[in-house]
Formats: structure tokens, sequence, C-alpha cells
């Protein structure tokens, strides 16, 4: 394939003090790819999807978003974030907006639509992950997996070429994570460039094109899924998914 | 009842004892102490029907310090919250410094300082220097209930692409507003009762009518206690309608 990537990183640092959180991180990610972050608590996955919008900038290391180096001093990093959708671990959905507000406030405020447009755009989003008959209620009004779910519509609604997840499924009850997860679904056969930090292994397997096992602030393994569950090939990586397998083996009723 | 309220009264009834046991002879006429309460009631409508005007003046001193108020501590603590050093720190000077004089002091500084550069009447200065006092208890408030909005929304108004300023002003601070309406429905009612304070600059507001029929008839208790009333009906008044408001714009976080 002589695709250009959609998003390229090379020799990422993060440090916090004297910490450093993300060693020597570099990949390359195809437009449409779907890429999984597996690996331990603490290793940091979600520093790394904070670095990639640049909510954390990077202590040092480049990153090319469709050729051009966010990273790069002087570029409004505003101008980035827009075309880089964020989903979070506890939604952030802003409280004092309905679901329909949620998903305009950016569209209204940022991209500068006009409202009435901006509503029409709001709802078809909202329509795209099942919840158009929700729209006028408030984030308190609404479950969990129904407020990821507008965290979702909200960051598709600025159009973004990238979209990351940070543990989207991490904060909901076991029996509203397939929502989510089906939307998420969806979206990745829509053919949106996803990068997913999840410990969802099942949809790791199903969806993603990749799996990036990342552990100690570095990747140690990335694979297509097939591979990377039946042969890891580090001893790091089977390690980790051995524990998991403990743990499902513990989950499930016998 | 009529008794009870000749006990503070000025005339010299208080010295009257009545001892005998035998039962009043009924009359049509009231007896000496009735006339007398009756005559004082009248009185304190008399005074109430004069200090009346004054009310409109107090309201409205009171709403123009209230909005001059609401607008510095939104900015300040706007300023205080998000503000480089410099915002930083000229929003905490105002606030360290109009907080640390008494408001009689700021009234007297902008009448007798200020207007007198500035043509300005003693209503305006007046109105202004409660303003001025106000922005800087309602800037701690603001400051306070910005802080009080989780910083997770912040992260995520950037997430979409908003740059600060439009971060806070679009998504922080309508929460922020919310959380901040039961501290600034108080501050409303003490804004209120400092507007009395004008009345040391000659602005004929409630306290300086009500001193005036004090002069003039001798019977403050009835004078100060219309004032009095009328203090209360408009505490209880936007007390009431505050909290209407702020049924309506609660934030469910």
């Amino acid at each position: 394939m002589t695709l250009s990537p959609i998003l390229r990183i090379e020799k990422l640092h993060k440090q916090f003090g004297s910490l450093t959180v993300l060693k020597d991180i570099s990949f390359t990610v195809q437009p449409s790819e779907v890429l999984v972050f597996v690996g331990p608590s603490g290793t940091g996955k979600s520093t790394l999807m904070q670095c990639l919008n640049l909510l954390a900038p990077p202590t040092s290391g480049k990153i090319w978003l469709e050729d051009q180096e966010i990273t790069a001093s002087g570029l409004n990093r505003n101008q980035v974030r827009r075309r880089i959708g964020m989903v979070f671990q506890e939604f952030n959905l802003f409280n004092h907006l309905t679901a329909l507000g949620n998903v305009m406030v950016g569209m209204r405020h940022v991209r500068g639509m006009p409202k009435d447009q901006a509503k029409k755009q709001a709802v078809m989003e909202l329509e795209r992950v099942g919840l158009a008959a929700h729209a006028a209620k408030y984030p308190s009004q609404l479950s969990g997996g129904q407020k990821q779910r507008v965290g979702i519509a909200r960051a598709l609604g600025m159009n973004p070429h990238v979209m990351l997840f940070d543990e989207p499924t991490s904060a909901l009850d076991p029996e509203l994570t397939g929502e989510v997860l089906a939307v998420m679904k969806q979206l990745a056969d829509d053919g949106m460039t996803m990068l997913v930090v999840t410990h969802e292994m099942g949809f790791a397997g199903e969806v993603a094109d990749r799996i990036m096992f990342m552990d100690g602030g570095a990747i140690v393994e990335q694979a297509a899924p097939a591979d990377f569950f039946r042969c890891p090939q580090t001893e790091r990586a089977r390690k980790f998914l051995s524990m998991l397998n403990q743990t499902e083996l513990i989950d499930r009723p016998s | 009842m009529a008794r009870g309220w000749a006990i503070f009264s000025n005339q010299a009834d208080r010295t009257v004892i009545h001892h005998d046991a035998t039962p009043r002879r009924r009359s049509a006429w009231p007896a000496r102490r009735d006339k007398r309460a009756i005559l004082w009631w009248l009185l304190m409508l008399e005074a109430f029907r004069f200090i009346l005007p004054g009310l409109g003046i107090t309201v409205s001193v009171t709403l123009i310090a209230l909005g001059l108020g609401l607008a510095l501590g939104i900015v300040m603590g706007m300023c205080r919250a998000y503000g480089g050093m410099v915002l930083r720190s000229i929003a905490g000077v105002y606030s360290i410094l109009v907080r640390s004089l008494p408001v009689v002091v700021i009234i007297f500084i902008l009448f007798f300082v200020i207007a007198e550069m500035v043509d300005l009447s003693p209503f305006f200065s007046g109105a202004i220097a409660l303003g001025v006092a106000s922005g800087a208890y309602q800037c701690e408030i603001f400051r306070g209930a910005i802080h009080a909005v989780p910083n997770s929304q912040m992260v995520a108004a950037r997430a979409i692409g908003m740059s600060r300023f439009k971060a806070a002003t679009t998504i922080i601070l309508p929460q922020a507003v919310r959380l901040a309406l039961p501290a600034w429905a108080n501050e409303v009612t003490l804004v209120l009762k400092d507007s009395s304070l004008v009345y040391v600059i000659g602005v004929p507001e409630i306290m300086r009518r009500a001193q005036y029929v004090s002069a003039s008839t001798m019977e403050p208790f009835a004078a100060f206690g219309a004032a009095a009333l009328m203090y209360l009906l408009l505490t209880l008044l936007a007390g009431r309608l505050l909290e209407k408001i702020e049924a309506r714009m609660r934030l469910d976080i």
C-alpha cells in the first residue's frame, strides 16, 4: 500500500517532573486503521492519548497529522485539536447543556456554524449514536452508556480526522459497555481512523487492525489481533495475557 | 397590645400605674391609653408614607450596585482564576484592598474625592461606591465557583478545539454562575442593607428619610420601625425571587 499515513509519531517522550511516562514511542497510523492500545495500568496509555491531541504536549519527539507537524512551535493547537476527536473515560459532558447542546456547542463556537445548521447536524450525530430521542436531556438524566455515546457524538460533531478513545467503557457498568462498543464498532466500519485504549479484549480482537501492547511507557509489541492473542512474541505480553486469562477464569462462573 | 407598644414611646405614660382592680367602664370612646396607641399607629402609617419614596431609591441604588458588582465580580473572578501574572495581580489587589476597607470609607472617598473631579451626583457616587465594594466580594464568590467546576470540563472543552478563553466563557462561566447563585443571593441581601450607608452623603433613600421622620417627630421607633419593615419586605421579596431563579437554574453534576 502506498497510502500516506494519517498520523506519524516519532521518538515521542513525555516526562512529568523527573518521572518518565512515555519513552521513545514511534509508530504510524494509516487512514481508516483501528489501533487498540492494551497493557497493564500505569504504562502511559492515557498519557499517550493526551500527548497526541496536545492536551499534554510531549516533552520531546514529533507528531505529524496528515503532513503537518503538529508539535512544531508556533502552531495553533486549537486548530489541531479540532481535527482530533477525544472521548474520555469519565465522559466529561458539559453539565449545563443538554445532549444536543453538548454536540452543538463545539460546532457553534469552534467551527462557527450558524445555529440552525449546527442543530441539524447535531441531531444527525445523535442519531448516529442512537440518541436522537434523548436530545433534550441533561447529562444528569442520562445513563453512563448514553453519556458516553453523547461524548462520542460531541467529538464526531467536529468532523475529526482521527478519534482517540481513552478507556471509553472503563467507567461503565458491564451491561452498559455493549452499547458504547457497538457505536465504536459502527464508527470503525464507517472508516474512521481510531486509536483506542481499552481493557475490552473482545472488542480489541474483533475491531482492531493492530494491537499495540504497551508496558513501562514503551510500545513493547505490535501485531494483528489474531497473532497477538494467539502467540505473543514478548515475555511481558505473554505474562499480561495470562493474567487476563486468570481473571477471566475467576470471573466466569463454573 | 397598646401597652406593649407604649413602652417604647417617648410619652410619660410608662410612669402611670394601673392598680385599680375595678373592671373598666365600657364606653363608646376608647380609653386614654388606647387613643394614644391609635395615634401612634397613625404616626407609624404617616412615617411609612413619608419614607416610601425612599424605597424606590434604595432599590435603584441596590440594583445599580449589584449590576456593577456583578460585572466587576465576574471579570475579576475570571482574572483571578485564569489570568496571567498581571491580570491576576490586579484582581488580587482590588479584591484585598476593597474588602479591607469599610464600605462607608469607600463611599466617602468616591463622593468627596472622585465626585469632585468628575461631577457625580450623590446618588450615583453612592451606587458606584457600593458596586465597587460588592464587586470585590463577588469576585471571591465567582473565583470560588469557577474553581468548583471540575477541571475535566476545561479539558473536554479544549479537546474539541476551544481556546482557553472560549472554554472559560462558554463552558466554565455558565456553570460557575449557577454554582455561585446561593452565595450571590446572600450578597444581594448584604448590598440591599449596605445601601442604607449612602445616607451619609445625603441620598434620600429609606434610611435618610427615616432619620428625618425621627428627628422631626421625636418618635424614633415609629420612624425606624417603618424603615425596618421596608428592609424586611425587600429582603424577603429578593429572597423569594432568587430562590425561584435558583430552582430554575440548578445544575446537576
